[in-house]
């Protein structure tokens, strides 16, 4: 597999220069987790140094292979590193290696940079933390593991990295496991990946039936000559898989609660980066998801639906860091929207990942700022006004709502309009669903973002007595201001002239212009009038009024989203109970039937045993006798065989 | 007349015998070794006798086994007139032997904190618990000749599976047994137990050396030939009317062998004998033992007996049934380790026999891949054995061993290791061994073959709860006594330990090259 062809005819080649150390990318940080572990106290002093030290060295790689890949022409930029023969058993044949095109060049970008800054900022934030060497190995942890997920050639080699990213937020969310609901919020999240870890080791057992091999380019090679149904399926389980990592409908419920892991985190993984994976899976399954229209159109369902939950639950959420996680649930829901549309769509899904990325990341960090000034309070109704003494995370923090909202000219305004636009196209009744679940979704994003900003920066101060808001140090906010900074101009650098999505387009296709079923610019003036709506609401109810401290009792619609649209119950209802009655069940199966079985042969067994044992009676002399009875007995049935 | 006794007189007697002795030099070289160590047994002084005979030992065993891997392997030959066969099979299990039988001595060499061999006695002559006896243990006597006797052993046991004629066989099988009747008997402590062994292992092994010598009479009547190929040619030629002698011939040669590796209703003295033998000569003789006996029965079913197989498979299928079944259902009731450890190795003879029993080339290294794995595993297992102890005597008995994880998390772990490589779990060798004997059982091995896959399977189910049921009481059980202790072993047996174990679990992990190199070696040369 030097070479391998991709859909629009561009070669993959053997990586050289840079590219061909691409495996530093997921050794260095692998090297910096393994290192703290094991090295133990010892490290304490130094070793949040080194891990950041290391993210940085990663994201130097990967910059230094981006320029060798700007050097070439877009047909050749896409690399293929081999490491080693993996798994080798009779006609199957895995080797490992790496796939460095411009989609995975996309993420390891995203990831090295942003991962980067994160650690920096939580140098400051986890300074007086007794365990931040362990909080700093396993952000290395996470670091690898990702690229490893977006740079595998192989559907199981990205398994690797997904259950290692799976592994390193597991962690990282029950970081303070001596809390127990911290430490339950590790588990939901945990099982709740399972689910959809199912559905993509699955889709790769399917993919080794069908197909024989697991790798893209064999995949990818099959996909025209598999059956319908089967691709289908496996699309279906890739979707399953990617609902789960990405926290869509119907496997959400696990995102608001990892907020309890550490803010630094939720900004990389439960925001930035991992979450993520579930669209770069789409994506980088586009071959799959383009043979089979069904499947694409479920992707579709689950973004729209998610995209609209997401929103709803955000409007009613008081704690700062779950409102987040419920816009990055809406958001991922975007993306996924987009990524259900094909070729269209995949360009501006990875888009609005990137911007989201960052504006996001830049939130939560500002979200981390202020819970750092305000004792750990996470209530925003016990905020209010803090713009006055939090003049840097309030400028920082307002990029990234301006970018999230899609104001021009900040990056999510080029992103996200190009994803609603892209919705408005097909025939039929699907761009008039899709389009107006995207367009309704900017509304009520602008609503609840507004809300989360007012209610935190603006209006009166309803801190309790015993806190003294301060702003942050430097350490924390300057990767605010640099992801602030990229809030504002990174869309705008990247969409203005179309550079983002003509750099993916050899990987994943696109180009031809699509019109949609409404004017593209009445579109955008549509998009911009629902936004100003949102915020003038937002601003007239948390502004204008006084804002309660205590919640008020709200309407049926406020209160269902105030517990996540009854998610747990529904989860709680529909699988845990009966999952319970079915192990009870179980359970009493095996103790009586099973152990019973068992028991009794077990018995008898042993009672055989002490029969026989009888004939054991330490004199030569039987078994002399013993031996010569077998001999006669044999040579006699022998005989009489013959 | 006279023209059928010339004719019977082997063709090494009438004509110059050519000698390939590269070829047989490992054999030379362990058989010279142990005259050495008989002289050194009689002129070195008492002090230095005990690191000299191991030390000697031990160079001896890696230069033969130098010599076979650099020399030996390319000079596959029929040599000294066809009574010695140096093929692939006998290569591997030559190096098989002379790997183990390294690891064997040095658990044997071990002292403890002692002056000399922790586990034999000071003077095997004297009466145990006789003054003479507390005499010989305060002049710091010692029974150093157990060295040599190893190496004779040894080098029977490496012609056991080369031997082309059964005279040659027989011999091979008395130079194996004679010093290991010794062996046992020379046991530091339980001196009775250990003479008891002695006695019913020299007993019953007469008994079946006569079985053996019966059958190869009868083959010399029925073929007119000791030899291995002769018989096989013979079998379809002979005159008619001594069809008749064929076949107990065929059977009587197989049970002598059987014997030797404890195939049930064979297997009586296997039990007293690795109980009241020295901990290390138990290792040494379920591991080599068997290893060579398995490569003469291979030898003789698939060079001498294959042509009329169809006539005594039955027999040998029936015997690795009942080896299966009886090893392992009575190791369920065992109290005490080391008995427990004589019945397992009883049910593994079992198993192995599955692989013999496919007759094809995979059935041959499959065999010898099982051999090897299961020696290396039950030499660590032995030489932990002998660390476990209350009050000085080795703690076999089973509730001593209750709760040893809590104290001794280190020893108990290895040893759990090991039990679950009796069990064949997978990631250790005995789950790669059972595949190797039991995949050629059910591709090559017809019905028959499938059937005792099945008992097999169900029979390691048995053995398995064996195992467990020792894990669970070394790790969930509160220990019964204070005593019990682990004692700090020397290097040689941590070497053999780690060896033993590590590579029990290479073979698990990456078990190709050992098997492939068994398949390569899986020809027989007629």
């Amino acid at each position: 597999m030097h070479s391998l062809i991709t859909e629009t005819g561009v070669v993959t080649q053997a990586a050289t220069g840079v590219s061909s150390v691409g495996w530093l990318l997921v050794a260095l940080p692998l090297f910096g987790a393994a290192f703290l572990l094991v090295g133990g106290k010892a490290t304490d002093k130094w070793g949040h140094h080194l891990a950041t030290i290391l993210s940085w060295a990663a994201f130097v790689v990967g910059a230094a292979a981006f320029l060798q890949m700007l050097g070439n022409d877009p047909e050749h930029r896409s690399y293929h590193l081999r490491l080693f023969d993996w798994i080798s058993a009779g006609g199957f044949k895995l080797e490992a290696g790496m796939l460095l095109d411009q989609l995975s060049m996309s993420f390891v970008l995203l990831v090295t940079f942003v991962g980067s800054l994160i650690h920096v900022y939580s140098i400051g934030y986890m300074a007086h933390d007794p365990n931040r060497r362990r909080f700093f190995a396993y952000l290395n942890l996470f670091v690898a593991s990702m690229l490893l997920l977006v740079l595998a050639d192989s559907y199981l080699l990205l398994f690797v990295g997904w259950e290692g990213v799976g592994l390193a937020s597991y962690l990282l969310i029950g970081f303070w496991y001596t809390n127990p609901a911290y430490a339950t919020a590790g588990n939901k999240a945990f099982v709740v990946n399972r689910v959809g870890d199912i559905g993509l080791t699955l889709a790769i057992m399917a993919m080794f039936a069908v197909f024989g091999h697991v790798d893209f380019a064999s995949v990818q090679a099959g996909v025209g000559t598999a059956s319908k149904g089967w691709v289908t399926a496996i699309g279906l389980l890739l979707l399953l898989g990617a609902c789960g990592k990405s926290a869509q409908f119907p496997l959400q419920s696990w995102l608001g609660d990892a907020m309890a892991g550490p803010t630094p985190v939720s900004a990389l993984i439960h925001a930035a980066t991992m979450v993520t994976a579930g669209v770069y899976l789409v994506v980088r399954s586009g071959f799959i998801f383009d043979a089979s229209p069904d499947a694409r159109l479920a992707v579709c369902f689950v973004g729209a639906i998610t995209l609209l939950f997401g929103a709803i639950v955000g409007c009613a959420k008081d704690d700062i860091k779950k409102a987040l996680a419920a816009s990055t649930m809406s958001q991922i829901g975007y993306m996924m929207l987009a990524a259900g549309l094909g070729p269209i769509g995949y360009a501006f899904a990875i888009f609005h990942l990137l911007t989201h990325g960052f504006f996001k990341a830049g939130m939560f960090l500002g979200a981390g700022s202020v819970m750092h000034g305000m004792n750990n309070q996470v209530d925003m109704r016990r905020f209010g006004g803090l713009a006055t003494v939090m003049k840097i995370t309030w400028v920082t923090f307002g990029f990234g709502w301006l970018a999230i909202l899609g104001v021009p000219p900040f990056s999510g305004f080029w992103s996200k309009d190009k994803i609603i636009e892209a919705a408005f196209v097909g025939d039929g009744w699907q761009p008039w669903v899709f389009g107006t679940a995207a367009l309704v979704g900017a509304g009520i994003t602008a609503f609840y973002m507004s809300r989360l900003f007012f209610m935190t920066f603006q209006g009166k101060k309803r801190w309790s007595d015993d806190v003294h808001p301060h702003e942050s140090p430097l350490v924390m906010t300057v990767p605010m201001m640099v992801l602030a900074v990229g809030s504002a101009v990174l869309g705008l650098i990247l969409g203005v002239t179309d550079m983002f999505p003509t750099w993916l387009e050899p990987v994943v296709g696109g180009g031809a212009e699509e019109h949609p079923v409404i004017n593209k610019w009445v579109l955008m003036g549509l998009t911009l009038v629902l936004v100003i709506v949102g915020i003038a609401l937002a601003y007239v109810r948390y502004v204008r009024e006084a804002v309660p401290v205590a919640p008020p009792k709200g309407s049926l619609l406020t209160q269902a989203a105030r517990v996540d649209l009854y998610q747990d119950a529904v989860n709680e209802g529909l699988f845990m109970r009966p999952g319970i009655h079915l192990t009870r069940g179980l359970v009493f199966t095996d103790r009586k039937g099973v152990d019973g079985a068992v028991g009794g042969l077990a018995a008898f067994v042993g009672g055989a045993s002490s029969r026989v044992r009888r004939l054991q009676n330490g004199y030569a002399r039987s078994y002399a006798l013993t031996m010569l009875a077998g001999v006669v007995a044999i040579l006699g049935v022998m005989w009489v065989i013959n | 007349m006279s023209a059928v006794v010339t004719s019977a007189v082997p063709a090494a007697f009438l004509q110059a015998v050519k000698v390939d002795y590269w070829a047989v030099l490992p054999l030379l070289i362990v058989l010279g070794g142990a005259l050495v160590g008989v002289l050194v047994e009689a002129f070195a002084p008492r002090r230095s006798r005990h690191t000299l005979q191991v030390v000697w030992t031990l160079l001896t065993l890696v230069a033969s086994l130098v010599v076979l891997a650099g020399w030996s392997r390319g000079h596959e030959a029929k040599t000294l007139g066809g009574s010695v066969v140096i093929d692939g099979p006998t290569l591997f299990l030559q190096g098989t032997l002379l790997a183990l039988s390294i690891l064997a001595v040095l658990t044997m060499a071990e002292r403890f904190p002692g002056q000399d061999a922790d586990a034999f006695t000071p003077m095997g002559a004297a009466t145990p618990g006789s003054p003479y006896e507390a005499a010989a243990a305060r002049a710091g006597l010692t029974t150093s000749e157990i060295f040599p006797l190893t190496l004779l052993s040894v080098a029977g046991m490496m012609l056991f599976p080369a031997a082309g004629d059964l005279i040659t066989m027989f011999v091979a099988l008395e130079v194996l047994s004679l010093p290991l009747y010794i062996m046992c008997g020379l046991a530091r402590r339980r001196r009775l137990l250990s003479h008891e062994a002695s006695l019913k292992y020299f007993l019953l092994g007469a008994f079946s050396s006569a079985f053996f010598l019966f059958g190869a009479a009868l083959l010399f009547a029925y073929s007119g030939s000791l030899d291995l190929v002769t018989i096989a040619s013979t079998t379809s030629a002979a005159a008619p009317e001594l069809n008749n002698l064929l076949l107990p011939g065929v059977l009587l040669v197989l049970i002598g062998l059987m014997f030797k590796i404890g195939a049930v209703p064979f297997h009586s003295w296997t039990p007293d004998v690795y109980q009241g033998a020295p901990t290390p000569v138990s290792g040494f003789m379920a591991a080599c033992t068997k290893a060579a006996a398995f490569g003469a029965i291979l030898r003789v079913a698939y060079t001498a007996f294959d042509g009329s197989r169809w006539d005594w498979r039955a027999a040998v299928i029936a015997v690795a049934i009942l080896t299966m079944v009886v090893g392992s259902v009575l190791s369920v009731t065992q109290t005490d380790m080391k008995r427990l450890l004589a019945y397992s190795s009883i049910a593994h003879a079992g198993f192995v026999l599955v692989g013999v029993m496919a007759f094809d080339k995979a059935g041959v290294s499959g065999t010898m891949f099982y051999v090897a794995a299961y020696g290396l595993t039950v030499i660590a297992a032995f030489a932990v054995v002998s660390m476990i102890r209350e009050n000085g005597s080795e703690a076999t008995h089973l509730s001593q061993w209750a709760g040893l994880g809590k104290n001794h998390p280190v020893v108990a772990g290895v040893f759990a290791f090991i039990l679950l490589a009796f069990a064949g779990i997978p990631l250790t060798s005995g789950f790669t061994a059972k595949y190797a004997v039991f995949a050629p059982a059910v591709t090559d091995g017809g019905r028959a073959g499938v059937i005792m896959v099945i008992i097999g399977v169900l029979c390691s189910a048995i053995t398995a709860f064996v195992y467990v049921r020792i894990i669970i009481l070394m790790y969930f059980t509160e220990p019964s006594s204070e005593d019990v202790t682990v004692l700090v072993p020397s290097p040689m047996t941590t070497i053999a330990v780690t060896v033993g174990v590590l590579l029990t679990f290479a073979l698990g992990v990456v078990p190709g090259p050992v098997l492939d190199l068994a398949g390569q070696a899986s020809q027989f040369i007629r």
